[in-house]
Formats: C-alpha cells, structure tokens, sequence
C-alpha cells in the first residue's frame, strides 16, 4: 500500500534511503543537497538503518570512500551537489572505469564562479561524460522514485555503471510536497540485495582493482563501458516495467506532454516541465498545438527516440538550464539536435539557455519562447538559433 | 617469540616477484616487510596511492599482489581504504563475512606529505582501523624527481635545481610523523632498512594489530632520485640512523620511545655524501649548507631525545 506525505525532495531522497538500508553511506555535507546527509544521520542514530554512516573530510573523499566500499563488495551511496561534485570529477571517472555501481543523490546547483547556491545544471552536466548514468526528475515523486530504480539499473550484470539520480536543488529539493510513499518491505523486496560477482573481501579470492591500464588494453576497456551504458537502455526500460507493475507509476527515457499532434515542442530537464505544462495547458484551451518533451535520463542519452518524437515537429527549442560557453547553445541543445540531423525530414532547432543559478522562469517567459517558436514557422527562418531567457537586458534574449 | 629473519623470510611471499620497481629502489623491501608482519591466516586488502609503486605492481594485466589490492587515485588512498574498512564492519555486522581483514595504506611522499595530506589527516581523525605505511622517498619520483614537502633541504630535485644562484630545495622537510603523533593516534612510528630489518617488522606488526588507525614513516631512498648505486641503500638507510638524520622511534598512545639510538652520532655528510642530489654541498664556498644541514639535525634530534626521556 502507498503511504500518502508531504515532505521535500531531499526528504524524499532521505527516506527511499533508509528504505533501501545500504551499507555505507560516506557523506559531506553542502547545500541544497545537506539535508540529505543530516536526514540520514538520524536514521543512524535512531538504530533505524545498518548502515556505516563514514563522515569524511571533503567530497573527493567521499566519493574515494564509497569506491573503497563498493570495491569491497558493498552498495555505497552518497549525495552532493554544485562544488561537491565539481570536487568529485576525477573520481567519478574512477568510479565508472572501474564499474562500480555507486549510486549519487545529486541536488542540482549552479558551480561557483560567482558562488551561487541556487538551481541550474551546471554541476551535473559539467560530468554528463564522465561515465555515470544520469536521471533527471521533475518533482519529488519522480527523484523518489527514480531513487527506488537506481541500483537495479546500475548494479545489473550487463551495466555495472554508477548512477547520479538529479533533481532541482530548492525548486523541489526543499519545496513540500504531495507524494506517495512505499511501503518498507515492498521498497526492499523491489530493490533487492547487492550481490556483485568478484570484490575485495571476498574469500574464496583476492580481487585486484584499479590498475595501471596501458595502450594496448585502455581502449578495450573504455569499449566495454560504451557497450554497458549501450545496455542500460534497455535495463532502464525493464526496470521502469517492473516498477509500473509494482507500484504502478511509468518511466520511461523522457515524457511525451501533448506531443501527438504537436508542431511547436520545447525540450527541457527538471523543474521547469511543471511550469511548461501550465504554459501548455493555457495555450492548448487557445487551440495553439504546442507540446513538451522532459528528458528523464539524460545518459545513456535516448537519441534515437528523442529525434523519432520530434520528427513531426516544425520547431523546436530544447532548453539548456546550463551556459555551455560553446558559443553554440547547451548540451542538452547539441546533443538533442546531433540526434536529429540524420532524420529526412527535420524540424528547425534553436536553443533556449534560462535559469542560470536560480534565475526565475515563468509561464510568461515559456509562452514568450512558443510564440518566438511560432515566429519560426511562420517566417521559416531561424535568425539566431542560440538565445537565453530570463535577463535584465535583452542581448541574445528571446525576442 | 624471537625475530629470526631467515624464519620471516621462509613465509609465503604476499608481494611476489615480477614488479616493475627499480633495483635499489626501498619501497618494493616495504611491500616485503609490511606484508610479511600480516600473521598467517590473516587476510589484507592493501590500498595504494598513485606512484612508482603502483604503476610497478598493478599493470594490466598482471599483480604483484597476493592480497586484495584497490588503487583509486593519488591524493585519496586513506578516504578509499575508509570506505573499505567500513564495508568491512558493515559485512561483519550483517554477518556477511567470517575471515578477519587489516587494512594497509601504503604511498609514497608525494601522496602522504602533500596531495594525499587531507585524506590521511580525516581517516587518522576519524579513528578508522587501518595503518598507513608511508615509503618517504622525499620527492615526486613517479614524475621525475620533483621536490615535495617532504624533500629535504639543500636536496637537488628537478623543480628545485641547483644553479648559478641556487644551492637546491631552501625549506627543510616537513616533519609528518609529529604531524601524525598531534593526531592523538594510538600508533606512530618512523623507520626504515637496516639490519635485519626487524625494528621495520616489529613496527609494522604493532602497527597492523594495534586497534585503530595507525602511520608508519618509512625512509625509502630512490636510487634515481638520491643518486646512488642501487647496492648501497642498506648504507644510505644505515647512515641516515647513525647521523639522526632520521631517528628511530614510535609514540604509544602519546609515549615517546626511541627504539635505536646511535652509540656515537656522526656528522651528517657521512649520510649526504653517498648521494648525488647533495653532491653541490661539498664544493668549496657551499660549506654553510652541510653546516645548516647539521644545526637542524642537532636541533631536532634533541627535540626528540626531550620527548623520549
């Protein structure tokens, strides 16, 4: 039975961890993501979870720390976000490289540089290469459940990837609200037990991790964790089943808003879905047949199904909730319109940057992009294909 | 029981031939040394800092080691081998496991002085049940003999060169092992290859069955580094103790104990002039340089010898 609550996303987060009772948690703590940790503590001092709760001294630790466990032959979690992951960067190659199947709650924030502790994509997309499958929710609903999916998807024999589970840091990590919990035994019946092949403290055999790996092996093996994220495409679709028939809600790579007949479509990550569907909503009740794709899993990332739902689309602008400096547009923009180069008949692209380190967006500034889109069609000429939304002045602004 | 080297030696080898380090290097005779003082049937996981040594011991697709063994990264081996000692309590716990673990850091200067300082000080901090061997070596030697804070001063070392107006590294070494004993840990102790090595094996197996986290500071020289002949490491070693340019000694629970002590303590270029990276201190005109190198080793072996009274 679902439980009703009204708690926060971090909350959330929190609680599918303490349902999953992993063996070690290795936490250092910055915000938005410091609730988690501080949640967890509790748990630990209540007696409520077994967990090994390892206070390490910086984020780069932690994240050495949940290898060491992982290594070991443990499920090993830890949560972050902004600078803490940035801090993280070089081991979460290690981590992936060495597929082991750590599992980040990642509160998204804008890096530093001006320091900034509010929400973009900065911090996850700034590691979206570095081997880690990535899962993006709208709302707490979606971080929890994308929580309860994670380490059956990476832990799988065919994918043995870490996973990073993303949600927007204050926009829904702090915001209350409604979601529907499971119940304890029904989270950890559904998770199950973390039973790696080979490990560190293993007795039948000592293992060896992390060589010093040479030319004429260093390819094969970056082959190998090409073809496990190639997997995880399908272990995320069969877990997201399986999660359908237990709990009842679907996932899948993205969600379709109104796409069927669409000819307008923004693609965008995260929070900002809830504020385009209302934006949609009240465009659609004016007969305009606009539409909404949220990207959920961002890596492996779902190109040949993101450019078949956009195939009938006239114009789309994919929003970038992060400044790619590429002169360019954002990855999420790069990647989405590379996906669709190859289709015969292609919609024209541009690229919408907003939100940068908290700044607001609005169903006013979500309709302002629909009508520019519109603009598009009407004239069928795209002016400048790389904007942003959302400034004080109005260079390279929608318009 | 009485040390007998020979006996020691008969054991089953946990770090096996076929590693890449050079001869006369010190740090594969501390892979011997520290894994030898593991009792029988005891079973390790070593955790290893980038360097010589774990590109020598590690390379795809071959191990020098017998027992588990996880390198991540450089500046972070105490924080992976927390993370293994806790998987460790946590399977204990559960009941998961039944074989009992040590848990052996072991890195060289470059990631214990300095880019691995903060990961050590944590898991020193934090209590976790480990011992961290450091083979001191006193300069970035993967990388072709950079200093480090551990060099010492006057040393030769490619980012300090001696040149027209440079006598080599101007800041003596930093003292790592009183660094570990303000830690308050149970165990600290400095070391390094003389004799039959049995004030190295003693150390480390206090070191590996003392309850909690334990450092061990071992002088490691590096025949491309120091700029000796690979034979004469045991004579380097044995003059750095008979100069007290590195005393050997452990602090118990917070007790000094001076565990050699040289029975006539020579001048300290009996122990600089079998090495090339010293080699400028003997022209004429850089006397005050073997002058300095002394009044800081007299200054800081009494310094010591205070603490052990």
């Amino acid at each position: 039975m679902s439980i009703r609550e009204r708690i926060s996303g971090n909350e959330a987060i929190a609680t599918a961890m303490r349902q999953i009772n992993p063996d070690v948690f290795a936490a250092f703590p910055i915000t938005p993501s410091t609730e988690i940790p501080q949640y967890f503590a509790q748990y630990v001092a209540d007696g409520k979870v077994d967990t090994e709760f390892v206070t390490v001294e910086s984020e780069h630790s932690s994240m050495s720390a949940c290898m060491g466990a992982e290594a070991a032959g443990c499920r090993a979690i830890t949560a972050t976000s902004s600078a803490g992951l940035a801090f993280m960067y070089e081991m979460l190659w290690v981590v992936s490289s060495s597929r082991l199947p750590v599992t980040l709650a990642c509160v998204n924030r804008a890096l530093t540089g001006p320091i900034n502790i509010n929400n973009d994509h900065s911090d996850s997309m700034g590691c979206r290469d570095a081997g880690w499958i990535q899962i993006y929710a709208e709302n707490n609903q979606e971080a929890y459940d994308n929580y309860l999916q994670a380490m059956r998807i990476g832990e799988h024999k065919d994918v043995r990837l870490p996973v990073m589970i993303c949600q927007d840091g204050f926009i829904t990590s702090h915001a209350v609200e409604n979601i529907l919990l499971e119940d304890d035994d029904a989270v950890k019946a559904f998770v199950g037990e973390y039973k790696p092949e080979n490990y560190l403290l293993k007795h039948d055999n000592p293992l060896a991790v992390g060589p010093y790996d040479v030319c004429p092996y260093y390819m094969e093996h970056k082959m190998q964790q090409v073809e496990a994220m190639k997997n995880a495409k399908q272990v995320i679709l069969d877990v997201a089943a399986d999660f359908k028939a237990t709990f009842g809600r679907e996932y899948g790579f993205f969600e379709e808003y109104l796409m069927d007949d669409a000819e307008i479509a923004l693609v965008l990550i995260g929070s900002t879905a809830g504020t385009a569907k209302a934006c949609i909503d009240k465009m659609r009740a004016e007969g305009k047949k606009v539409g909404l794709i949220k990207v959920r899993v961002f890596r492996p990332f779902p190109g040949e199904e993101l450019a078949k739902a956009l195939e009938n689309c006239q114009v789309v602008a994919v929003m970038d909730k992060v400044e790619g400096f590429t002169n360019e547009g954002g990855p999420l923009y790069n990647e989405t319109a590379a996906a669709c180069i190859n289709l015969n008949k292609r919609p024209k692209m541009i690229n919408v940057v907003y939100g940068l380190g908290g700044r607001d967006i609005t169903t006013t500034d979500i309709e302002k992009i629909y009508n520019h889109l519109y603009m598009i069609k009407e004239t069928g000429e795209v002016k400048e294909h790389y904007l942003h939304i959302g400034q004080r002045s109005n260079v390279k602004e929608v318009f | 029981m009485a040390y007998n080297l020979k006996e020691e030696l008969s054991k089953p080898e946990r770090f096996a031939p076929g590693h890449r380090l050079c001869s006369g290097c010190g740090a594969g005779i501390l892979c011997r040394a520290m894994t030898r003082a593991i009792d029988e049937g005891d079973k390790a996981v070593i955790t290893n800092a980038t360097g010589c040594l774990e590109v020598s011991s590690f390379l795809y697709p071959y191990t020098a080691w017998e027992d588990s063994y996880i390198h991540a990264a450089f500046e972070n081996a105490s924080a992976t081998a927390s993370g293994v000692e806790a998987a460790y309590k946590v399977m204990k716990k559960k009941g998961k496991i039944d074989d009992t673990y040590k848990f052996l850091v072991i890195g060289g200067d470059g990631g214990t002085y300095d880019i691995g300082f903060q990961s050590l000080s944590g898991a020193m901090e934090r209590g976790t049940d480990m011992v961290y061997f450091c083979y001191d070596n006193e300069a970035y030697m993967n990388t072709g003999i950079q200093r480090s804070s551990s060099t010492p001063r006057f040393a030769n070392a490619t980012t300090t060169p001696v040149g027209s107006v440079s006598n080599g590294k101007e800041q003596n070494k930093k003292n790592l092992t009183e660094i570990m004993v303000a830690h308050g840990i149970p165990y600290v102790a400095q070391t390094t290859y003389v004799g039959n090595m049995k004030d190295l094996h003693e150390k480390a197996h206090k070191a590996i069955y003392t309850q909690g986290p334990a450092f061990v500071n071992v002088m490691s020289p590096c025949p491309r580094g120091w700029q000796y002949p690979s034979q004469l490491l045991p004579e380097i070693c044995k003059m750095a103790v008979e100069t007290c340019v590195w005393p050997m000694y452990e602090v118990v629970e917070g007790e000094y104990h001076l565990t050699y002590e040289p029975k006539k303590k020579l001048p300290v270029e009996e122990f600089m002039k079998l090495q090339g990276r010293f080699k400028h201190c003997f022209k004429s005109g850089n006397e005050y340089t073997i002058e300095e190198a002394q009044k800081y080793v007299d200054k800081k072996w009494e310094a010591l010898l205070a603490k052990c009274k």
